[in-house]
């Protein structure tokens, strides 16, 4: 069982290496991922919300509803490890 | 399994630390506009600062000061605040959650929206230290016959 | 080639870390290994997120003096996702680690090939 896993582990990691060459580099400012919103969301800021720390103001004003869904995910879990833990007493 | 250790040194320093360990929860929680933090932060390390009572302590000594009947009436305060001003922000005519509509006496748009955001990371951060407590204690009280109501 | 090798570096180290939590979790026969094998997953999909966002010559995602210009700062967005994500792992160790109490009490064992004979 364990030859089995490191060989299915052994070309996951071959198959994810063949596929690094697309990948941006490091440092890159024209890369995928700082191109479409987050230009908007850096220069507005401060004239639309009040707030200099960018990560606070993207969290809890743009993008407030996944802010509330993470709470409940976080508050399910604790009503689910309060229920599994009980023990009924006579 | 948590017993009561006759040890001077840790009861000591945990009874001086904890008060500003706790202080700089709340300050963490306050400045997640001007720093890096915010309310899922700063609830964590109020957690923790409960969790550090109940390892000097041990158990039965934290029971009285925090039951779990609070614990789960924090929790549930925490969530009801966020979708408070969510409802708040819906009953005034705009969107779900869009902070520009709260009724707050304050001078312009940005500054309310400002407002909105510090109102829903207290909610966060009390709900966030609730819930940490309760995984710890649910965990922890394996051995002395489980949780009890 | 040389150059390739170098300059994706990163990658490599999430490559490795991604592969042992991998590992741990389909190799390892207690159960408590296999939840520790997860974490470190989840642990490099997290770090590799945030290694996006960077940018040369950016600062920190606060707002410093003067107009904000776009590429004076880095990426703020995956930083807020990753936010999320290390919640939902949180979330997740605590109740399987619930789980894994009430298996405990149940068969007396956390071995994987015990319980499974327990079973049949």
């Amino acid at each position: 069982m364990k030859i089995f896993a490191f060989f299915v582990a052994l070309l996951t990691g071959g198959v994810l290496i063949y596929g690094v060459e697309d990948m941006p580099g490091w440092g890159d400012p024209n890369s995928a991922p700082s191109l479409h919103v987050s230009p908007r969301y850096i220069e507005k800021t401060i004239e639309e919300t009040d707030t200099p720390d960018m990560v606070t103001s993207v969290l809890a004003d743009y993008r407030g509803y996944d802010t509330l869904g993470e709470t409940t995910v976080i508050f399910t879990a604790g009503v689910a490890c309060l229920l599994l833990l009980r023990r009924d007493n006579q | 399994m948590i017993v009561q250790y006759e040890n001077v040194i840790i009861k000591t320093i945990c009874r001086l630390l904890i008060p500003f360990i706790q202080l700089f929860a709340i300050y963490v929680i306050m400045h997640g506009h001007y720093s890096p933090g915010g309310g899922f932060q700063g609830g964590v390390i109020l957690g923790a600062s409960f969790i550090l009572l109940v390892i000097a302590y041990g158990l039965e000594e934290s029971r009285r000061r925090m039951s779990l009947k609070a614990l789960t009436i924090y929790a549930s305060v925490g969530l009801f605040i966020y979708s408070g001003i969510g409802a708040v922000c819906l009953l005034m005519g705009g969107n779900y959650l869009d902070y520009g509509r709260l009724p707050l006496p304050l001078s312009s748009i940005p500054t309310i929206r400002a407002m909105g955001i510090l109102g829903i990371e207290i909610g966060v951060g009390i709900g966030v230290m609730a819930i940490m407590i309760c995984i710890f204690l649910g965990i922890a009280s394996y051995e002395t016959g489980g949780e009890n109501g | 080639m040389v150059d390739y090798l170098i300059s994706k570096y990163n990658y490599w180290v999430y490559i490795f870390l991604m592969m042992l939590g991998f590992y741990a979790m389909m190799g390892k026969r207690n159960l408590v290994k296999k939840l520790i094998g997860m974490n470190i997953f989840q642990t490099a999909i997290i770090l590799y997120y945030i290694s996006i966002g960077v940018k040369r010559g950016g600062t920190l995602p606060i707002f410093m003096e003067g107009a904000p210009r776009a590429a004076d700062y880095i990426n703020p967005l995956p930083h807020v996702l990753m936010l999320t994500a290390i919640v939902v792992s949180v979330s997740t160790t605590g109740v399987a680690l619930a789980v894994l109490l009430m298996i405990y009490r149940r068969y007396k064992t956390l071995e994987e090939n015990e319980i499974l004979k327990s079973i049949r």
